[in-house]
């Protein structure tokens, strides 16, 4: 008789990565419609785009580095860097940026550091920042909702645009696109026009962000915050970086409401509830002590507010993440939880974690 | 009302307890054969009192116990000693270990001195539990620790003693059958428990899934107008039956690391345990059978009252198993059970469960994929550990072999619950690395200090032949003394420094061993095997210093 001698436990939860990123993934399936209902079909050509590059681009690595390729390619975990990075590329943008960022993204950023779990940056807002400083005109042709330019541009000539670069009706590029509300209250206010003006003078702003993207803003959350009833993701960073937002745009709004945007206006333009629910969450590069996801939630949202108020880009949410990436392993350190039957956490280790081990 | 606290993490497991729950407990059925390891329990194992041929009867004490902290052993059935040899047991490592192996005749013939406690009071807490003692009562909710040392209160006053009914790893259910049928029996022993322990208060501990059991216990409790015992409910929730676990659950306290809870003013004992004491009181009867569950892949799941000594697989049989097509049988829970490599184990005193898993089973066990993931540093082990620790770095030490930083991270307080194994999505086998790590800490620990005996021979030879050269140089200068000073007599004061400087000498080496010896950090809770491997291990380096210390003494006399 030949018996199994593993050594327990013997049972599992059976959740698995790929489970884990395929939720990651559906949750972000109702803001995906949002957004294709508000601005076209742009998203859903560049989601295909780089979610077939990441993973090519994580097949030829695995390849290249002698790695099991199967089990890698369907931990779900290239899919999600792909879904990410298309939302935070502009609708129109030709395919090679899409196909150029997601690579970077993979292959540099994450596959080069050692593949998934070893990577010390989100890999998709690497790929972005690569892409917004190397090609910033590409990078901020953003279109407006359909509803504001009153202009339907279909399935098919969305694909030559991303494709081919020509545009329907004899339009251009500069006639599609538009200034973001954040651009808009960025530019305006530095021509010292009031916040209030400003909204009120432009078609762009809804009830509480801008049109469209405040209804995209809404279906993020509503995923999010069903990440984390499924136990995907934990609340730490979520509340910890909307909250420090929230706060300090409110104290700024107090005292100056005509120079400062209202902390709704923060929550509900650009990327930040993306940036909440599925960006900073990312497990293998924001900290992993609850005290220390606190910290590290709270890092962001100041420095989202911190570049979007004084910084030299509009939004701010790629830079802040990167920023607090580099932050993640020191907040670990300093973040141990106290241990069952000790008077106090100490802190007796070196601050060094991907520093030393088994590197492959 | 008893407040509840919460313990940090743990998990909700499916609890499969239905099946050996539906009828009552039977006897199981007796073996042809019993094997009786001579080390049930935590401590120094048993010695042998039998010879091979003798004729044993049912209770007779067959080893008697070496030293405080160990337990005898009895006899669970009539019949004829036929082996004392090494069988199988229970051991992750798959070692064999000194058995005591009985044929039984079948006809269960008592031995004639038992002798029961008319009424325990009348005892002084000494003799009870010297009784307890020689009943062979060990922790029999899987630790084994021998229960008469922790009845002894020592220099502590105890304030409050916990019975744990708190039965949280799935399929087992031993314990509640042992409350449902026998509540009454088990408060009389915790009456007995409190008295040998001098206890101001007592609490059991019994989570909410086990309803009859709790209705039972509270009924006697108030029958007998115990007030001093508080029956709790606690939440389901893996590993609250973890002793420490159970302590801050009921009096939100924790046992200091490195502690006991009687640090703290705290006992805890399992309810099966006080169970075998009211049975040692009441009715002289040695610890020979316990409730043991057997469920898994076999057609009838149930409770059975074993014979200590009972293969495994004589009640896997029993409850309709196959032993052809067995794949994995674990001893224990599913969480924090061993799995056997053989199947004619013996049922121990400590041994709680027994899963039975079949190639083809009805029953599949939630297996593990094939090969681990990249750790992604989630968090969840962290989110689910009970102990607060952080395994995602206590894993990546282990991987790293820094044996120093994973001690840091307090890699001993690590109670082997398997939670964070359980949630961890990249399925890494995570308390196999820790228990990987805690051996070879213990191994280096060991090298060290064979290393240390080697380093002062050594310096003890250069200490030597120093003084030699000293002594040749001293007694150089006393002949050119005594030669010069004939006329006077000056001489024996030179001797008596000699003598001091090699005193000192030897002292300061002596001292300096002593502050070399390491201590292993926070190793409490261990499992019996850590414990004795660190026994072990303890024995050698004495022997290895004794040996030493007589040989620096031989090479200094020369
Ligand atoms: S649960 Fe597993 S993957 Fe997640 S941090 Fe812990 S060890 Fe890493
Ligand atoms: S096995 Fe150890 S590290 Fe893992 S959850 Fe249990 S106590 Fe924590």
């Amino acid at each position: 008789m030949n018996l199994d001698t593993p050594s327990s436990p013997h049972i599992h939860s059976g959740v698995r990565i790929n489970s884990m990123m395929l939720r990651v993934c559906l949750a972000l399936v109702p803001a995906i419609i949002a957004y294709t209902w508000f601005f076209g079909w742009g998203l859903c050509i560049n989601i295909l785009l780089a979610v077939a590059t990441a993973l090519c681009a994580e097949a030829l690595m695995l390849r290249i580095r002698q790695r099991p390729i199967a089990p890698f390619l369907t931990d779900g975990s290239a899919l999600v860097t792909g879904l990410l990075l298309a939302f935070c590329i502009p609708p129109f943008a030709p395919w090679w940026i899409t196909v150029m960022g997601a690579a970077f993204a993979i292959i540099v950023a994450k596959q080069l550091y050692g593949g998934l779990g070893y990577n010390p940056f989100n890999p998709a807002m690497v790929g972005y920042v690569m892409l917004l400083i190397s090609f910033p005109l590409e990078m901020t042709q953003w279109v407006p909702p359909n509803i504001v330019n009153q202009l339907e541009i279909g399935f098919i000539d969305t694909l030559n645009i991303i494709f081919t670069g020509n545009f329907p009706y004899q339009l251009s590029i500069d006639a599609l696109t538009m200034a973001t509300p954040l651009d808009t209250i960025k530019t305006e206010l530095g021509l010292n026009v009031t916040v209030t003006e400003i909204i009120r003078g432009n078609a762009i702003f809804g009830d509480f962000g801008g049109v469209g993207w405040e209804w995209v803003g809404n279906w993020v959350l509503l995923g999010g915050i069903w990440l984390i009833y499924k136990h995907i993701i934990s609340w730490h960073i979520p509340v910890a970086l909307l909250g420090s937002l929230v706060i300090i745009s409110f104290f700024f709004f107090m005292l100056d409401p005509d120079a400062y945007p209202s902390p709704m206006f923060h929550l509900f333009s650009g990327a930040t509830l993306l940036a909440a629910f599925f960006i900073a969450t990312d497990p293998v590069s924001a900290s992993t002590t609850p005290r220390g996801r606190i910290y590290y939630g709270i890092g962001i949202g100041v420095l989202i507010y911190v570049i979007r108020t004084w910084g030299g880009y509009p939004d701010g949410v790629a830079f802040a993440v990167l920023l607090m990436n580099m932050a993640a392993p020191t907040i670990d350190y300093y973040t141990q939880p106290r241990v069952y039957g000790h008077p106090k956490a100490h802190h007796t280790i070196h601050p060094s974690r991907r520093d030393d081990g088994d590197k492959p | 009302m008893q407040r509840l606290f919460q313990f940090h993490g743990g998990v909700q497991l499916k609890e499969h307890k239905r099946d050996a729950t539906a009828q009552p407990v039977q006897a199981a059925r007796l073996p042809r054969q019993l094997v009786l390891p001579l080390q049930q329990h935590i401590g120094t194992p048993a010695e042998a009192i039998v010879a091979v041929g003798d004729k044993v009867r049912k209770g007779q004490l067959i080893a008697k116990p070496v030293g405080v902290i160990s337990a005898p052993v009895h006899a669970s059935s009539s019949g004829t000693v036929v082996a004392i040899a090494k069988h199988a047991v229970s051991h992750p490592s798959h070692l064999s270990a000194p058995c005591i192996i009985i044929d039984t005749d079948g006809e269960e013939r008592w031995t004639e001195d038992r002798q029961p406690v008319a009424d325990y009071h009348q005892l002084p807490p000494e003799a009870i539990r010297a009784r307890i003692r020689d009943a062979g009562i060990v922790g029999m909710g899987g630790a084994g620790f021998p229960a008469h040392v922790k009845l002894d209160p020592s220099q502590h006053a105890v304030d409050t003693l916990i019975l744990n009914g708190a039965e949280c790893e799935p399929y087992i259910t031993c314990d509640e059958m042992l409350l449902r049928e026998h509540a009454l029996e088990v408060i009389v022993g915790l009456r007995i428990m409190r008295y040998a322990l001098q206890a101001r208060r007592c609490i059991i501990g019994i989570e909410n899934n086990k309803k009859a059991a709790f209705l039972a216990l509270r009924e006697q409790v108030r029958n007998t107008g115990a007030d001093f015992i508080d029956v709790v409910q606690v939440p389901t929730v893996y590993p609250t039956g973890g002793e420490k676990q159970l302590i801050q659950v009921l009096t939100g306290m924790e046992v200091p690391s490195g502690g006991l809870p009687l640090d703290i003013g705290v006992v805890c004992h399992n309810v099966g345990t006080a169970y075998a004491v009211y049975r040692a009181i009441e009715f002289g009867e040695p610890l020979i059978s316990r409730y043991v569950t057997v469920a898994g892949s076999v057609a009838k799941a149930r409770n059975l009252d074993v014979l200590i000594g009972t293969p495994v697989i004589d009640l896997i049989e029993e409850c309709g198993g196959n032993r052809n097509t067995l794949s994995r049988v674990i001893l224990g829970g599913p969480m924090m059970g061993v799995a056997l490599h053989d199947v004619t184990v013996p049922v121990t005193k400590t041994t709680n469960c027994i899963l039975a898993f079949a190639k083809t089973g009805d029953v599949p066990l939630a297996s593990k994929g094939s090969q681990p993931m990249p750790c992604i540093r989630c968090g969840n082990c962290a989110e689910a550990c009970p102990v607060d620790l952080l395994p995602q770095q206590l894993y990546w030490y282990a991987r790293a072999k820094d044996f120093d930083k994973i001690q840091d991270y307090h890699l001993f307080d690590c109670i082997e619950c398997g939670c964070c194994d359980y949630v961890c999505p990249s399925q890494i086998p995570l308390v196999h690395y820790f228990r990987y790590a805690k051996t070879e800490i213990w191994a280096q620990q060991h090298e060290k200090a064979l290393a240390n005996i080697a380093r002062e021979r050594h310096q003890f030879r250069e200490q030597r032949l120093e003084r030699e050269k000293l002594e040749k140089q001293q007694r150089h200068q006393q002949k050119r003394a005594a030669l010069d000073a004939q006329k006077g007599d000056a001489g024996s004061s030179a001797d008596a420094a000699k003598k001091a400087a090699i005193q000192a000498a030897m002292e300061r080496a002596k001292n300096k061993r002593e502050a070399n010896t390491i201590q292993p950090r926070n190793i409490d809770n261990l499992t019996p095997d850590q414990q004795r491997k660190i026994d072990e291990a303890n024995a050698r380096r004495k022997a290895l210093e004794a040996r030493a210390d007589v040989g620096a003494a031989q090479d200094s006399e020369q």
